[in-house]
This record gives C-alpha cells, sequence and structure tokens, in this order.
C-alpha cells in the first residue's frame, strides 16, 4: 500500500488538485493528514477545487471533498463517482451538479454555453414549458382564493400537458 | 444483412474518391444523442438497455427519410463479425466489445450507420470518401431531423444535447478526417504537426479512434471542442486548418521525390517485394508496408498496382476480413501465414491484369 506523503501511515486518500489549464496535482494522504489538508483547502480563497477520492471505511465524512454533498435524485450517483468513472449517470446530472461541471466544462471547451442546434420540436415545447409556468401560477392563485373547481381544472390541464 | 459479401468492395472509408482521396481518404461526422427520460448507458440496467433497444429500433425502422437502414443486432454476431464491422468503420471498438442489448443500423452504401447503447443511447455517423465534411454534415444533419421527430432528446438549452461524457456535450458532434500521412512520417515532421494540432484543439487518433495506434501511418484528427461553438463554426474551422496539413504532406512528398529519389523508390519497391514474396506476415507489418507502396504509387514510382488495388489490401488483410475471405478462422500464426499467402496471390493477379 502506498504511503502518506506527510507521515508514514498507509496513504487512504488520493487527492487530485484541479489547477486550471488542465494542470494537475496528486496527493496520496492518511485520513489524518488528509482532514488537516483539506480543512486547510476550505479555508483558502484561491480558485482551485478539490476532488478527494476516498478508499477505506472510514473515510466518509471527507468523500465529498469540496463538491456538493448528495445524490442526484434521478439516478443516484454522487459527483464523487463521476470523478471516478469518467462519465454522467443521466441527463438530469446536468441540472444537479451544475455547480461543479461548470469549470469542467470550462475547462474542456473553453465555454460552458451550448450555441449550436436545438432540437426543431424544442420550440413548440418551449411554449408548452411557459403554458405550464403559466398554469401552476393560476393554480396557487386558484387555491389561495379557495376557488377549488377552478384548482381542479387547471390541474387536469397541467396533467394533461405534462404527459404530451 | 449479408456481411460475407461486403468483403468484396473496401467499404466507404477506402473508397478512393472524393477531393484530396489520396491524402484525406475519408471524412466523418458523428452525433452523440440521448433520450431524456433514462439514464445514460453506463447507470441502465439490462432492462432498460433492452427497452432503449427496442425503442430506438422501432423508430428506426420506421423513419420517413433517408436511405434504407439495416438492422444488426450486435449482442447476438458472433465477434468475428463484429470486428469485421469495426474494421469497416461501421461500429466502434466499445459496441463491439460491451455487453448487454445493443445495436447497429447500416445504410447499404456504408456511409450511414447508427450505434444504439453504446456510451450514449444513440450514436450515429455519416462517412464520405475524401474530403467532404460538408455533404456528410447535410446528411446527418437531416438523419438527426428525421430521428428527432419520434425520439424526444435529452437536451438543455444552456448545455445543449446531453451526453455521457462532458467531453462531448454540447453539439454531441466529432468531426473527422482520416488522413494518410507517409510522408510528414518518413522525413520526421509528424509530431511538430501534431503539436501545431493540439494548440488549435484538434485531436490526433490512430486508425481505429481512442486509444489506438496510427498503424499504416493513418490519422484521424477531429475536434476536440463540442461545446460553445455551434456545428458550422467547428465544420469550418477543421475545413480551414486540414488544407494546411494537406500542403505539408504535399511538400514533405516533394521533398522526398527531389532530394532521395532513389531512396524513396528502393523503400516502396522493397516494401513491394516483400508483400508479393514474403511467406509470413503480421497485420501491423502489412499496414506499414502497404503505407509505403500507397505512397509508391501515388507519386508514380509504382507502375504495377492502382491506388483501389491498394486501398482494398489495407482492408482486406484486416485480421477478421481476412479470415471471412479464406472462410474459416484462423489463429495468429495461421493468419499470417495465410495473410502473406493472400497478398502473394492478390498481387500476382493485379500485375498481370495490368500489362
Amino acid at each position: 500500500m502506498q504511503k502518506c506523503q506527510q507521515c508514514a501511515s498507509p496513504a487512504t486518500l488520493h487527492i487530485t488538485e484541479v489547477l486550471g489549464q488542465s494542470k494537475f496535482e496528486e496527493h496520496h494522504l492518511c485520513e489524518g493528514c488528509a482532514a488537516k489538508y483539506l480543512n486547510e483547502a476550505q479555508g483558502k480563497t484561491s480558485k482551485t477545487t478539490t476532488a478527494a477520492t476516498a478508499v477505506g471505511s472510514s473515510a466518509e465524512d471527507y468523500e465529498s471533498g469540496g463538491f456538493s454533498k448528495g445524490e442526484c435524485s434521478a439516478c443516484g450517483i454522487k459527483f464523487v463517482d463521476f470523478r471516478n468513472s469518467g462519465r454522467l449517470g443521466c441527463p438530469h446530472d446536468y441540472e444537479f451538479f451544475r455547480d461543479d461541471l461548470i469549470p469542467l466544462l470550462e475547462n474542456i471547451h473553453g465555454d460552458a454555453r451550448h450555441t449550436g442546434k436545438t432540437p426543431r420540436r424544442r420550440p413548440q415545447r418551449k411554449e408548452a414549458e411557459t403554458e405550464l409556468a403559466n398554469l401552476r401560477q393560476k393554480l396557487k392563485t386558484a387555491v389561495s382564493k379557495e376557488d377549488y373547481e377552478e384548482a381542479a381544472k387547471i390541474r387536469d390541464r397541467i396533467k394533461k400537458l405534462e404527459e404530451a | 444483412m449479408n456481411l460475407d459479401s461486403m468483403t468484396k468492395i473496401p467499404g466507404e472509408w477506402l473508397r478512393g474518391v472524393g477531393p484530396e482521396a489520396d491524402i484525406v481518404t475519408s471524412s466523418r461526422i458523428r452525433l452523440a444523442r440521448n433520450l431524456s427520460s433514462y439514464p445514460f448507458s453506463n447507470r441502465a440496467s439490462t432492462h432498460q438497455k433492452a427497452e432503449i433497444e427496442q425503442s430506438l429500433r422501432d423508430k428506426l425502422q420506421k423513419l420517413d427519410a433517408g436511405p434504407k437502414l439495416e438492422h444488426l443486432h450486435v449482442s447476438s454476431l458472433s465477434s468475428l463479425d463484429r470486428q469485421f464491422l469495426v474494421e469497416r468503420q461501421l461500429i466502434s471498438r466499445e459496441l463491439a466489445n460491451s455487453d448487454g442489448p445493443r445495436s447497429a443500423f447500416v445504410s447499404e452504401t456504408e456511409t450511414i450507420s447508427i450505434m444504439i447503447n453504446e456510451e450514449d443511447h444513440l450514436r450515429m455517423q455519416v462517412m464520405r470518401s475524401g474530403f467532404s465534411l460538408d455533404d456528410a454534415w447535410t446528411d446527418i444533419d437531416t438523419l438527426d431531423d428525421a430521428i428527432e421527430q419520434k425520439v424526444n432528446y435529452a437536451f438543455s438549452d444552456e448545455f445543449g444535447y446531453l451526453t455521457a461524457c462532458p467531453t462531448n456535450v454540447g453539439t454531441g458532434m466529432r468531426a473527422s478526417v482520416m488522413m494518410h500521412l507517409p510522408a510528414l512520417v518518413l522525413t520526421k515532421q509528424i509530431e511538430k504537426v501534431f503539436r501545431a494540432l493540439q494548440k488549435i484543439n484538434l485531436a490526433v487518433r490512430g486508425l481505429y479512434g481512442e486509444g489506438s495506434r496510427a498503424s499504416g501511418d493513418f490519422y484521424q484528427i477531429s475536434n476536440q471542442v463540442t461545446l460553445g461553438k455551434s456545428e458550422t463554426q467547428i465544420l469550418g474551422e477543421i475545413r480551414e486548418d486540414i488544407p494546411q496539413i494537406i500542403t505539408y504532406e504535399r511538400q514533405a512528398r516533394d521533398t522526398l521525390s527531389r532530394d532521395s529519389r532513389q531512396a524513396l523508390q528502393d523503400r516502396v519497391s522493397r516494401a513491394y517485394g516483400t508483400l508479393s514474396s514474403a511467406t509470413m506476415m503480421t497485420s501491423e507489418e502489412t499496414m506499414d508496408l502497404l503505407s509505403s507502396v500507397r505512397l509508391g504509387v501515388n507519386l508514380g514510382l509504382l507502375d504495377d498496382l492502382n491506388i483501389h488495388a491498394v486501398n482494398d489490401l489495407f482492408i482486406s488483410t484486416q485480421p477478421a476480413h481476412l479470415q471471412k475471405i479464406m472462410g474459416s478462422p484462423l489463429d495468429g500464426e495461421e493468419r499470417n501465414s495465410a495473410r502473406a499467402k493472400f497478398l502473394r496471390s492478390r498481387l500476382r493477379e493485379l500485375g498481370s491484369n495490368l500489362n
């Protein structure tokens, strides 16, 4: 097993610092030193991002590193899973991990906003989305006015649009 | 689709026609698309993959536009057949070697192929002989529109077409040209060209894509960036940069013909001689020797062959092609002996046809 770079204990955490411009810095640390390192890193005001990959049993506290905690409700992956495999789990991940993905996308593509082709069906769907947003607003008003008959009608309309 | 009958023609990527076909053997554009309502292939269960395969297959069989597409059940093909399709550049190594429900659609001319359940749910490609990215784009854009009529693509206004790997997100487009660059290799300028290409965000890969080595001096050059630029912009940049490499290769060929004609002639003749008389021949050695022969034919240093015959030899001597032509599976040793035998008889035949 690899040894910690700070002391002689086995290294259980492997941290890759992304310094931008495809520069990386690797750290192999034991749990204690890693905790110290990560605390320091969080205090830093630099733009560096820290990805920590945890190996071993009690490392869970650190496993999401500097990235947003939690897993995508649609496919169940965590950002660390993506870090390890290089593949996202589902289309929803782009929204869920948006803040972590943007610096990465800027690094890969030099940009993080699509300017190319859009599906031709998109405009219709967009209209539907606008209508949906409007209907949801109306529903809220109807409920607050206790106009339940109107609210039920709006709800049916929303359901229909969502299914389309 | 009868795969065995395909061995009689070299396939689109080596058809040897189209603009600058002596240097740019083929142009290819692929688009990555995913269904909005399923996890990406790597997270999808076998059951979900079967659903995706079934649903996309139904829709692709009912496409209103474009040429007829033949369906291939990749999961039930033999490993030889899968390898065969990889050699023809119709499916990727990843699709050939992965598990689970997956399939491919191929047009009769082999210019269109679509993979289902590769890294993304849908990977479509259009290939054209020679340097013709614009034609390829027109075709694939139309195909994409036709599929989109029937399928809800995963798309976001902010990030474009959503893909399993963020290196493909946005346009989901990889446009590439396959270039034969033997003179830049011989004059040791190839590394310099690659470094220049990397600076302008073009990636260089070997014959069979990612991670494969550049055998036979064939290099695939493609766009790196898929987000923040439109398809037209990306294609425009490649269209501007590739002619520069064509010019470098032509200059290197001129230099070789002028300053070391005798050495070049000797190299070409020896390659031809070895191919015509050896009794054991690996795939790698064949590719290297054929590369010299191809250069020789293009420079008029070898009268016994034409470019179509050489292109055909490149594909026919690939392991799966060779076994299909020979009609039986062969292990490494047997294959090397069969390859040498095939080359000897084919070159004799071609030589006597021309005389």
